[in-house]
Order: C-alpha cells, then sequence, then structure tokens
C-alpha cells in the first residue's frame, strides 16, 4: 500500500494507471447500473477523466 | 513491343529526374508506402470524430442543413446525462452485453474443450459449430423471428416439450420479460461458434509435454485444468470477450430484425436509440453528443482492457 501513494507521489506509472483504471471501471458502472440517476449523470466525467488520466500516465516512467 | 516501348519511356526520362528517383532515401520511400493509408485513416477516421465532437456542442439538425447553427455549450450532454430513456437503453445494453459474454465464453469454452478431445469426426463437427457465425445477421434475425412465433414456432415447441408448457402461452418477442432474454438467445447462438475457435486456438496451442510433465508429478485432471489449461487459454479468452464486447456494445442489425427495440423499449440498446434520435428524430447534435459518450466509454474500457491482457501475455 506504501508502494502505491510512493509511486503516487513519484508519478510513477503503475500506480496511476491503478487510478485511471478504477475511475473508468467506475464511470462504466455508473452509466450502466439501474439503481440511482445522479449516477449516470456523473458517469460520463468520471470516465472521461479516467480515460483522458490513462493515456497521459501511461507515458509515466515504470 | 512492351519492352521496346519501356525503354524508350527510360531513354526518355530526364536524366536530372532519374537521379532523383534514384537518390530517395529509405524514410522518403517509408512515407511514400505509408502515406496513402495515413492519408485515409485522417480522413475516413479522424476527421469523422473531431468533426462528431464539434457537432455534439451544437443544435446542428442534419434535415434543417440550412438554418444557422448556434453553439450551445455541454447542453447536449447535459440532456442526455439527465434522460430517463437514454438511462434505460443503457440499462438494456448493460444486460444484454453482460448476459451475452457469460453465456458465449461459458459455452464457447466448453465446446472448444470438447472439440480439442481427438475422437472421429470433430473436423465436421467444428465445421457444423461454426456455420451460425458465417451467415448474415439479418437473415439469422429474420429465420430465428420465425423460430419465436408462438403458434408455429420451434422454439415455442422445443420449450414445451422440456417444461409441459402451452406452445402459444408465452411470446419470445412480445413479452416485456422475455424479449430481453431471446435477443442473448439468438446473439449465443450466432456468435459462441466464434469464442469457441479462439479457445480452441488456445487449448491448441498448449504443448502436449506440460501435461506429461503433470502427469509424472501426478496432478490430478482437475489441477490440470486450473493450473495448466485456464491460465494459458485466458490471454485466448480475454481477446474473445474484448472483441466480443465492443462489438456487441454497438450490436444493431440483429435486435433490429428482432425485435426492432420493442416491446416498448425494453430491448432499445443505445445503438438503436442512437439511430433514431439521429435518423428519425434528425437531432444531429445531441446524436453526437450521444455518440461520443459511447465511444468515451468503450475506448476507456478498451484501453485497461489492453493492459490487463498484456499482463496476463507477461505471466
Amino acid at each position: 500500500m506504501s508502494g502505491f501513494f510512493s509511486g503516487l507521489v513519484r508519478l510513477r506509472r503503475g500506480s496511476w494507471e491503478m487510478v485511471a483504471t478504477v475511475l473508468i471501471g467506475l464511470g462504466v458502472v455508473m452509466l450502466m447500473q439501474p439503481f440511482v440517476l445522479w449516477a449516470f449523470t456523473y458517469s460520463f466525467i468520471t470516465t472521461l477523466v479516467g480515460t483522458v488520466m490513462f493515456i497521459i500516465v501511461s507515458h509515466f516512467p515504470e | 513491343m512492351s519492352q521496346t516501348t519501356l525503354d524508350q519511356a527510360a531513354q526518355a526520362t530526364p536524366p536530372r529526374a532519374a537521379r532523383r528517383i534514384k537518390g530517395l532515401s529509405d524514410r522518403a520511400i517509408a512515407w511514400i508506402f505509408v502515406g496513402p493509408t495515413i492519408f485515409l485513416l485522417l480522413a475516413i477516421n479522424i476527421f469523422p470524430l473531431i468533426w462528431t465532437i464539434n457537432l455534439s456542442f451544437t443544435n446542428f439538425k442534419a434535415n434543417r442543413a440550412n438554418r444557422a447553427v448556434e453553439y450551445i455549450g455541454f447542453r447536449n450532454y447535459e440532456r442526455i446525462l439527465t434522460d430517463s430513456d437514454i438511462w434505460l437503453s443503457m440499462q438494456a445494453t448493460a444486460h444484454f452485453l453482460f448476459w451475452t459474454i457469460f453465456f458465449q465464453v461459458l459455452i464457447g469454452f466448453t465446446l472448444a474443450w470438447l472439440i480439442n478431445k481427438k475422437f472421429k469426426g470433430n473436423d465436421l463437427w467444428t465445421t457444423i459449430i461454426v456455420l451460425p457465425m458465417m451467415l448474415s445477421p439479418a437473415v439469422v434475425g429474420n429465420f430465428w423471428t420465425f423460430l419465436y412465433q408462438p403458434q408455429i414456432g420451434l422454439f415455442n415447441y422445443v420449450v414445451a416439450f422440456f417444461t409441459g408448457a402451452d406452445p402459444s402461452s408465452f411470446e419470445m418477442l412480445g413479452s416485456v420479460n422475455l424479449a430481453p432474454w431471446s435477443i442473448v438467445i439468438v446473439d449465443t447462438w450466432m456468435w459462441t461458434p466464434f469464442v469457441m475457435l479462439i479457445c480452441l486456438a488456445g487449448l491448441r496451442s498448449i504443448p502436449d509435454y506440460i501435461y506429461e510433465a503433470a502427469e509424472i508429478d501426478r496432478a490430478s485432471k482437475l489441477r490440470q485444468f486450473f493450473t495448466i489449461t485456464i491460465p494459458m487459454v485466458l490471454p485466448f479468452l480475454m481477446l474473445a470477450v474484448l472483441f466480443r464486447g465492443i462489438e456487441n456494445f454497438k450490436m444493431f442489425d440483429l435486435v433490429v430484425q428482432l425485435t426492432g427495440g420493442g416491446p416498448g423499449s425494453v430491448t432499445e440498446l443505445a445503438s438503436i436509440n442512437l439511430k433514431r434520435e439521429a435518423f428519425e428524430k434528425w437531432r444531429t447534435g445531441y446524436s453526437s453528443a450521444f455518440a461520443i459518450i459511447l465511444f468515451v466509454t468503450v475506448f476507456g474500457l478498451a484501453s485497461i482492457y489492453v493492459k490487463a491482457l498484456n499482463k496476463v501475455k507477461e505471466r
């Protein structure tokens, strides 16, 4: 866990890709869930932030 | 005769031009070959994408192309993401996506595992199983519409034979509860062979000596399955899921042929809703925004999936 946070601080690819992946996954679940409309409303921005972040952080050093 | 013509053409080329062509660097030659492809890619993929993003911020209607176009900011996105009909169509898409992939992977892998056993006529069985995949979705949609007919349809009679229910007591395409499952069944029937073929390629790539070594170590068949077969087929299986996931996310033709999105809108998948907004209501700006939302979702999912696939392959 501390490795994950130090990776975030030192701008390492693994940790940041994990954050982006969680955001994309969360966005997709929010988009398709049948429970609350507000989650659907904010799903696109969540997925978009995750996707853009994924593209950027995949150029970070290992 | 043609040789003479070629010689004449070569002799007619001015010496300076000939030297220039002869002196092309490898990089320039590479650009000459790659250039047309890059141009086509830009013209057919990148330009429409940028144009769609641009349209998604406008109130443009394609059937009123002469009307002045206004930039309305994020209003299209706002409308889509608070629209309960779009929300329902995303839920229908999620239901379709999850269950088709689940059944296709389950049945496809099982079939591949069985076909991989060496028995007489397994090539013939492979060909027979692969047949549905080769048919046009329009044809499949049409004949499954007949199979689902409550009065004369074979499907109802088969279900009635096993359950004892009256064949005309249920209507697969007309019932709100059964229609979502009817499209899942047809897509599974059509595309399970595709998953099977990919799994079969994975199974056949496992060398026999690994199983022989496991036999010598007295590993049980179950242990061999979970520690050799599944991990080695996993990259292939993930690839199949990726292909089917992207394909089913934009599923259109088969569902239009079967239910047309009905009854009501229970089988109105995102792509059908998108087509209605774009080409029936002619809300081009609105539908562009919807298309961008779907694109970002698929792109994001595909990115993390390809990453996971590479990790599995590295193991």
